[in-house]
């Protein structure tokens, strides 16, 4: 049985802990509100662009000989994965979903017998990852002191990416982030950027124009495909960062949530105590009366 | 029947103008380009240059690069760099100048980096005065 004191220290050290987390969940909703604004204003960009591509992709006259970008070299041997995560932890299972998934990629790539090539953005993940696939890693990012990510390191990790296609390291290239429903629903989605999945949308919308390029269709691919790749990172980014705080809102409610029960059981722990003792000392002084 | 036709700048964080319009002039790769209501399908894209939107109001913005596409009247402008050029400052204006300026007399560029980089210098020169 723990002494009194020993009850008002926990009580007090909980409180302080709720304290905390309550403290974390409100600047999580104040930044939640922020990054999704930001992540709405994202999606038509990189969704229209998509479209673009879409349409451009059905118009070929030579599908062969269109650009490696989008129909990929061929293969399928070497599989590159960009798991974005973030920089901070405290944010419920935001990060270990997103790793989880991806891991059960590595598997089944490890499994198939092709190889793997890693790249991580943002700590977190990089330490769940490296525990295991940590030979797999190839390069890894982190935008730690970055306040709020632009286009900028999007595009940073799209050349990266391009680069490595180019110089043939991959055959296909896979992403894997957290995809931004709600405050409280955040999907780990994994999306194959290389070479770009078309045949998934191509059933929704069956409006085919003839359009008139200029100047000719490779040639304004060949310009859009990196372009897409970036945005598409982009896009990515942002879902992800809405993701994160929602994440972390939900986990410190939680947090703070169970920090009030606990206190109420401690307080009626520590007022059962007290009541104990008093009623122990009581019960002394009568008998020592008594024997009087 | 009106004789207008919606337009939309998106950049990759937000939409900058959606609006109706009567007549568009952009920068195509090829050469200016004006689009007027019930043009063809059409999807090319962007040197550096202004793009005009003509209304009531006349709206400029000078963009860098990006993709255009005109479909069902809709003229969708996605582009990473386009600002309103009463919102440029003149100031910060002419170190860019002075920097592009720099750029193009180095040797090491390609005839289409060099080809971009001189229209960006007129259009910015133009800007300028």
């Amino acid at each position: 049985m723990p002494s009194l004191d020993d009850l008002k220290k926990r009580i007090k050290s909980v409180k302080s802990t709720q304290k905390i987390t309550k403290a974390m969940k409100m600047v999580a909703a104040a930044k939640l509100r922020k990054a999704q604004e930001n992540a709405e204003k994202g999606r038509p960009y990189s969704q229209k662009m998509q479209n673009i591509i879409l349409n451009l992709t059905k118009s070929l006259n030579d599908p062969q000989n269109a650009p490696k970008l989008l129909v990929g070299t061929g293969k399928d041997k070497i599989y590159l994965c960009v798991v974005l995560t973030a920089d901070r932890g405290l944010c419920g299972g935001f990060n270990s979903n997103i790793c989880k998934l991806a891991k059960t990629k590595f598997q089944e790539i490890l499994k198939d017998g092709k190889d793997l090539k890693i790249i991580t953005v943002g700590s977190k993940g990089l330490d769940q990852i490296k525990r295991e696939y940590g030979k797999f890693v190839i390069k890894k990012f982190s935008f730690k002191e970055k306040k709020q990510i632009t286009f900028k390191e999007a595009e940073i990790i799209g050349n990266e990416i391009i680069n490595l296609f180019k110089n043939n390291e991959f055959d296909k290239c896979i992403l894997f982030y957290n995809n931004f429903k709600n405050v409280i629903t955040q999907i780990p989605q994994s999306q194959q950027i290389i070479p770009a999945e078309t045949n998934s949308i191509n059933s929704k919308n069956e409006n085919l124009f003839s359009y008139e390029f200029e100047p000719e269709e490779d040639e304004i691919l060949e310009d859009l495909l990196p372009k897409n790749i970036s945005t598409q990172v982009f896009k990515a980014f942002l879902e992800n960062a809405a993701s994160e705080q929602g994440s972390r809102m939900t986990a410190m409610d939680n947090a703070t949530r169970n920090a009030g029960d606990l206190v109420d059981k401690l307080t009626i722990n520590y007022n059962r105590s007290r009541q104990a003792s008093i009623t122990k000392e009581l019960i002394e002084i009568i008998s020592g009366a008594e024997s009087l | 029947m009106s004789e207008k036709f919606t337009v939309e700048i998106i950049s990759p964080d937000k939409s900058i103008i959606k609006s109706d319009t009567i007549e568009v002039i952009i920068p195509s790769f090829e050469g200016e380009m004006g689009i007027l209501k019930d043009h063809i399908p059409l999807i090319t894209f962007l040197r550096p240059g202004i793009i005009e939107i003509k209304d009531q109001i006349e709206r400029k913005y000078f963009v860098e690069d990006g993709t255009v596409e005109f479909s069902n009247n809709n003229l969708l402008i996605l582009t990473s760099t386009a600002k309103e050029i009463s919102n440029i400052d003149k100031k910060s204006l002419s170190t860019i100048i002075g920097k592009v300026e720099k750029k193009l007399s180095e040797g090491e560029i390609t005839d289409k980096e060099r080809y971009l980089l001189s229209y960006k210098l007129d259009t910015l020169k133009n800007i300028n005065q």
